[in-house]
């Protein structure tokens, strides 16, 4: 978001002063009136995004999808493994190396122990490497599962099993499943939302795909060039009284129309260009920081470098989530460092250390982190062997689908604990393995869903987030 | 029973833990005399064979039935086994077989239940099997699993799923007699007011013919009529009017574009790999191109469906039939670094057999791919039998030059040549590649002994199409193409197994630069993705669990049994199977299609369920007129052109599409016809109608993929999307939105919006939402103000007279009909409201209307632009009534 173009946010405040009188004042009251949380009971009970009950009582409303494209190293940040240091340079026998899925080093790659030094954190001890200090200091707010495991081990399956079940294209995004069960809270706010930064995720839109579900549940990029949301600004030459009259004068004749043909289709069209008209005008509020404190913007990083793209995109989850967004997807990447890990994950963890850190934070002073679910989750993770294809070029690691780490937090997650025990060498889990499909029926489980029965018929059968698998895990519960 | 709900029961069925006093007792007596408990699953260790005498009607059928049969009995018989009958259960399932007589201790079903199989225990829901009882089962098979012929199953495997309707040969039913002898036009119509009749139901009066006219041109050419030609229908009053508008709708060159995107949904057609790469296909569009011409010439279906299914098996081939073949080149194709070739060439195979499963027989046949269909009589194995007619297919380019392409392209060849030969030989390539050739082939025999020659051979194999092969062919074995692009590949990727000096040194970069620039030089040659068999024949096998790495028994091509007409015994190649599909005696692929083309005509088929003809799909509103609109497709040749015009004669389609209150509660799909539909236009019409109406559509039929301007970095959304989306010029920006060139990775916003599909897999029916992303597109998109830019032009060029006139024939162009006095009166006073609000912002008015048009006020053109741009947002405008 840090080309944001805020003279733009300038502009739809004229806007809405232009439109002083009529029903642009009708639109601005009414919006003032029902934005945010307390929305949920002039909803009206239509429409796709109408607010629809779970399953049972949830204990999260809202979900942060914070998505590390790449796969960071959870050797390097999140699971201290000394026992690598006795095999450094060696590679494995091969009959521990038989079954693994490698995407490009041979079985006999050298292994490679992490150069990060690691220490716990706060109540819990859980520990961190000193690449995520910050991460380190919410220690005591984070469940961190240290036994991933994903069948893809290449990185656009990956990224489509983790956003939606499986490893081919097509199906509806975990985002787009809570919208579809949940509707949202927000009037003038798409539903599902989805912020990024650095290079694009791995799988594109796809992770944000309604799939087969209808196209309202479609994850809607916010872009961080040009329009926020494509098409949200008026054409050029078009003030914001001039937009109010051409809603209007198609809104008449889609009336009179309605009358003659008795089509309800009509109706919706009216209502889609009355929400239209007021996300033109929540737009710019919601991208508006000035109503923020300094010290807010200076704990998550914005302004700064090289935390400001990806700071804007945390504060702004947050802002979202007050107003009632029921699903907010980050991206973040790319942390595919098969060659020179140390240079790129230094410039990775620089960048999303401290606003994630501050997120998880701000949430929990607002009260906001008990009915709101933080994932940090990447598509699978990092080999304790090195790769090294060419002798004049730093190392990396290769992709790792066997076992690695992800955390949440809020929303009726455990707090200050690990799930999960990784063998000696982090290579594989030892107890409490927890699939993606695991994580999947867990996290639509604090929704207030049966991932079993959130269920969608298309093409004959009925389809799910979770595919055939996934069972919720007690232990990520608080 | 309605077989959806029986099915439904079945598969929810959970089964009790077996607790008979028979059963009791026996597990009692097991259980003293092998001395454990009965917690075989906290140790999977083998439990020691029963020592009391087993009976099998008392101890092992009723264990089979109340754990193993809803899953491996009459109705699924999964990874192909069945427990209920004695000679099935002994053959055994995919796997191979699962009871081995006398050694209970090798057989797989007690290696499974005793939970020895990893990750595979039986039963997978529900309490494990006691020790005791695995015990029971044990002792029965040492004893040589005897199964007395009086314990056979008795109901034959899926007789009932074989009498849904739609697997019954096709019949002509004689349309019936109806009270009301004046309203049938054709015999649809008697078909359809029978049925209103019987509940007593009047159909809707005839639409107006204002209301006729545009939706027969949106419906068969999907443009809106024009202004002449509304003049002409209007004033024809002659009985013949109406036929002989759908005769030269029918003719018009588009409606080979309008019927060719219907199927192009079908074949998942776009202009990307889809994945990481989303690679540009540079000649995809000739199979898009191939459609048209295919529509444009009326193909029959049965010849229309054997070019495209084996077009490269025909005897006799033109390079067209070839082109056709490029059907089965839609798939997605994953080329990720460091991907197994052989588990995308295995997703390719299903996507392709699903597929040919669901456009021509409307089968969810991918149902069937981890195991038998659980709706459908499908098994897996007749699942893989379809696969293997695809397993042995390989993609192949061809050159296919367009009409005169060829002169100018040989005559420039021997330059050419000479230029490359000469650019590759001052740089050594002769000398030094045939070194690392030999170095690659080392390198894939010895994987892990050097890690930058491992990743060029992986690189080869994911980047260079048959990479693998063409290294593996001799030089002088290999075709030009081929040695081409092992050459470029060789050229651009030595430098990984050199040091970066040396690399530099040999100029290589620049010289990758140069051969490109060279290829660029050479005059259009036209080439296409086809298919051909691959030379090597590749046995398939039912894989387990529809795992690419678990091949069980072996099968052949073949079409399934239980759907067998005469045709399905002749053979196995792919020219056998299209024409077995579109055999007289296939009772799916003609209802399946007709039934399509229903839906396009009324939103919805007489099938609702257009992917589904089985079990889990809706049954037909009027299965009798499907069955004869079916009959009348085969009939009439095979005639696209001959079947909608037969639908759109009749009188249920020309029906008004006013909704009916009357019948809002009890009828509110429609599902009786007693009125015509209100339908949302595709996304690609609502382009083509914007741009048909300001007078700015380029009306060429076919060709390439163009790209019409999006937004700075809208492009830029997946991981590789370099924002790469150079907006075509000229003529090409106003071309039809089937030519939008489709990146599946990031799809052009508009068409996203309004529900394209997304073409991975095949799409039968397109939704129809309505969103306020879709509002924000039409407000506000650049592309949309051009549009009204040009109508307010033409409005203030063509039109004459005064404000109200000018209105009225704006408002006939955009809807083809005149407004009523009170619509008039309001445009007017919005069009003054709006000029008033314009004159009060003149900056806001120049940007609006920058054109300098001779005695046109700048005020009245930018209101002009304002208001027709409602026009193009009105939901009469986005919809065929």
């Amino acid at each position: 978001m840090n080309r944001l173009d805020f003279q733009r946010i300038l502009a739809r405040r004229q806007f809405l002063d232009n439109c002083s009188g009529g029903l642009g004042a009708v639109a601005l009251a009414h919006l003032l009136g029902v934005e945010g949380r307390t929305a949920a009971a002039q909803v009206p009970d239509a429409g796709p995004m109408a607010v629809k009950r779970p399953h049972f009582e949830p204990k999260a409303k809202n979900a942060i999808l914070i998505y590390q494209s790449g796969a960071p190293s959870q050797l390097d940040l999140f699971d201290p493994k000394p026992g690598l240091a006795k095999w450094a340079g060696q590679a494995l026998p091969p009959s521990m190396t038989k079954d693994l899925k490698l995407a490009f080093i041979k079985p006999n790659a050298k292994i490679m122990p992490s150069a990060r030094t690691f220490r716990p954190y706060g109540q819990s001890g859980m520990e961190f490497s000193d690449w995520v200090p910050h991460l380190g200091s919410r220690a005591d707010d984070i469940c961190m599962i240290r036994t991933m495991h994903t069948e893809a081990f290449n990185h656009d399956p990956g990224a489509l099993l983790l956003s939606t079940g499986v490893t081919q294209f097509g199906r509806p995004s975990v985002g787009s499943w809570v919208a579809y069960g949940l509707g949202s809270e927000s009037q003038n706010l798409p539903g599902f939302v989805v912020l990024g930064s650095g290079k694009g995720p791995n799988a594109g839109s796809n992770i944000w795909s309604n799939g087969f579900l209808p196209s309202a549940y479609q994850g809607t990029r916010f872009r961080s060039v040009g329009d926020p949301i494509l098409y949200v600004s008026n054409a050029e030459g078009v003030t914001g009284e001039l937009q109010r009259a051409r809603i209007d004068t198609i809104r008449h004749l889609n009336q009179r129309r309605l009358l003659k043909t008795g089509d309800q289709e009509i109706a919706a069209r009216i209502a889609s260009y009355e929400l239209a008209f007021r996300m033109q005008i929540a737009v710019p509020q919601l991208l508006d920081f000035r109503d923020e404190p300094g010290h807010v913007l200076r704990s998550y990083g914005v302004g700064q470098e090289p935390t400001h793209a990806y700071a804007t995109n945390c504060l702004l989850a947050r802002r979202m989530v007050e107003r009632g967004v029921r699903f907010v997807m980050l991206t973040h990447g790319d942390w595919d460092d098969h060659k020179e890990l140390d240079k790129g994950h230094t410039r990775n963890c620089a960048t999303v250390d401290q606003p994630s850190a501050a997120l998880v934070e701000d949430l929990k002073q607002r009260g906001l982190l008990d009915t709101t679910v933080v994932i940090w989750a990447s598509e699978f993770g990092r080999t304790p062997m090195g790769q090294m294809d060419r002798e004049d070029e730093d190392p990396g690691r290769d992709h790792h689908p066997d076992c690695f780490s992800m955390w949440l937090a809020g929303g009726g997650m455990a707090a200050g604990r690990v799930v999960g025990k990784t063998d000696d060498i982090g290579l594989k889990p030892v107890e409490d393995k927890v699939h993606v499909h695991d994580l999947q029926a867990t996290l639509l489980h604090c929704l207030g869903f049966d991932h079993e029965r959130l269920t969608y018929r298309h093409q004959g059968r009925d389809f799910r987030l979770t595919d055939v698998g996934g069972r919720v895990i007690d232990r990520l519960l608080a | 029973m309605d077989p959806r709900t029986a099915g439904k029961k079945r598969m929810r069925l959970r089964v009790p833990v077996p607790g008979s006093p028979v059963l009791l007792v026996a597990a009692l007596a097991a259980m003293l005399a092998v001395g454990s408990s009965s917690h075989a699953q906290e140790a999977p260790e083998l439990p020691n064979p029963s020592t009391v005498a087993v009976e099998f009607s008392r101890d092992i059928e009723p264990l089979f039935s109340a754990r193993c049969h809803a899953c491996h009995g009459p109705s699924l018989r999964m990874q192909g086994l069945r427990l209920d009958r004695g000679p099935d259960a002994l053959k055994g399932g995919y796997s191979g077989p699962a009871i081995v007589p006398g050694d209970s201790a090798n057989s797989r079903l007690v290696r499974m239940v005793a939970g020895l199989v990893a990750d595979k225990p039986m039963p997978p829901e529900g309490e494990r099997l006691s020790a005791a009882e695995i015990g029971l089962l044990r002792a029965w098979i040492d004893a040589g699993a005897e199964w007395p012929d009086s314990a056979e199953g008795s109901v034959p495997s899926g007789e009932k799923r074989l009498s849904h309707w739609s697997f019954q040969p096709l019949s002509r039913p004689d349309p019936p007699a109806v009270g009301n002898g004046t309203w049938p036009r054709s015999e649809i119509d008697r078909f359809v007011l029978a049925r209103l009749e019987e509940l007593g139901v009047e159909p809707s009066p005839e639409a107006s013919k204002d209301v006729l006219l545009r939706r027969l041109s949106l419906d068969l050419t999907g443009l809106p009529p024009t202004l002449e030609a509304r003049k002409a229908f209007l004033g024809d009053d002659r009985p013949e009017a109406y036929e002989d508008l759908v005769a030269s709708l029918l003719d018009s060159p588009h409606y080979s574009e309008k019927w060719a995107r219907f199927w192009l949904d079908l074949a998942r057609y776009a202009d990307s790999d889809g994945f990481r790469g989303d690679n540009f296909r540079p000649h995809a569009w000739r199979y898009r191109h191939w459609v048209i011409q295919a529509f444009d010439r009326d193909m029959p279906f049965d010849q229309f469906t054997l070019e495209q299914i084996a077009g490269d098996l025909l005897p006799d081939r033109k390079v067209d039939q070839l082109v056709a073949t490029g059907f089965h080149r839609n798939t997605p194709t994953n080329t990720e670094g460091g991907s197994d070739p052989e588990e995308w060439r295995f997703e390719q195979v299903v996507n392709r057999a699903n597929t040919v499963g669901t456009v021509w027989l409307g089968l969810t046949a991918g149902c069937a791919q981890c195991h038998d269909h659980k709706y459908d009589p499908l098994t897996q194995k007749e699942y893989y039998e379809l696969f293997a007619f695809f397993n042995d297919l390989e993609e192949v380019d061809i050159d296919a030059p367009l009409p005169g392409e060829r002169g100018p392209y040989l005559r420039a060849l021997p330059s050419y040549q000479r230029q490359r030969r000469e650019l590759l030989e001052s740089h050594g390539v002769f000398e030094r590649k045939p070194p690392w050739e030999q170095r690659v082939l080392w390198a894939a025999d010895h994987p892990g002994e050097s890690a930058a020659w491992d990743v060029t051979f992986d690189e080869l194999r994911t980047y260079v199409n048959l990479g693998e092969r063409i290294i593996r062919t001799p030089p002088e074995r290999r075709s030009v193409r081929h040695e081409k692009a092992l050459t470029d590949f060789f050229v651009r990727e030595y430098g990984r197994v050199l040091s970066k000096e040396e690399y530099e040194e040999l100029g290589y970069v620049e010289l990758s630069g140069k051969l490109r620039e060279l290829d660029r030089s050479l005059p259009e040659f036209g080439e296409a993705q086809a298919v051909h068999v691959e030379e090597r024949p590749r046995q398939t096998h039912v894989f387990l669990g529809g795992s690419y790495k678990a091949p069980g028994v072996p099968v052949d091509p073949g079409m399934p049994g239980w759907l067998s007409g005469p045709a399905a015994s002749k053979g196995h190649t792919r020219i056998d199977l299209a024409e077995w599909l579109v055999s007289p005696e296939n009772p799916l692929t003609a209802r399946v299609a007709v039934n399509r083309i229903w839906q396009e005509l009324f939103g919805r088929g007489l099938v609702p369920t257009s992917e589904d003809f089985g079990a889990q799909g809706e049954e037909p509103s009027h299965p009798e007129l499907l069955d004869w609109l079916a009959s009348e497709f085969i009939e009439a040749g095979w005639s696209w052109k001959s079947v909608i015009r037969t639908i759109v004669m009749s009188a249920a389609y020309r029906q008004s599409s006013d909704h009916r209150r009357d019948l809002e509660s009890t009828d509110p799909d429609n599902a009786l016809l007693a009125r015509q539909a209100r339908l949302r236009l595709a996304a690609e019409l609502i382009r083509d109608s914007s741009l048909a109406v300001s007078g700015l559509l380029d009306t060429r039929i076919g060709g390439r993929s163009v790209r019409p301007p999006q937004p700075e970095g809208a492009r830029r959304m997946g991981a590789t999307g370099d924002d790469d989306w150079v907006a075509s010029e000229g003529p090409d920006r106003y071309r039809r939105g089937m030519y939008i060139q489709y990146q599946r990775m990031a799809p052009y916003p508009l068409l996203s919006a309004f529900d394209m599909p997304d073409t991975y897999e095949t799409a039968c029916r397109r939704g129809r939402t309505n969103t306020p992303l879709q509002a924000l597109n039409l407000l506000n998109d650049p592309v949309f103000l051009e549009a009204a830019q040009a109508l307010a032009a033409r409005v203030l060029t063509e039109f004459r007279g005064d404000l109200a006139d000018r209105l009225r024939q704006a408002f006939r162009l955009c809807l083809a009909r005149d407004p009523d006095p009170a619509e008039l009166d309001f445009l007017e006073t919005s069009w003054d409201r709006q000029r008033e609000i314009l004159e009060r912002t003149p900056r806001s008015a120049e940007k609006l209307f920058a054109v300098n048009l001779p005695g046109v006020d700048r005020l009245d053109g930018a209101t002009w632009v304002s208001i027709g741009s409602a026009l193009l947002n009105l939901d009469e405008f986005l919809t065929r009534e």
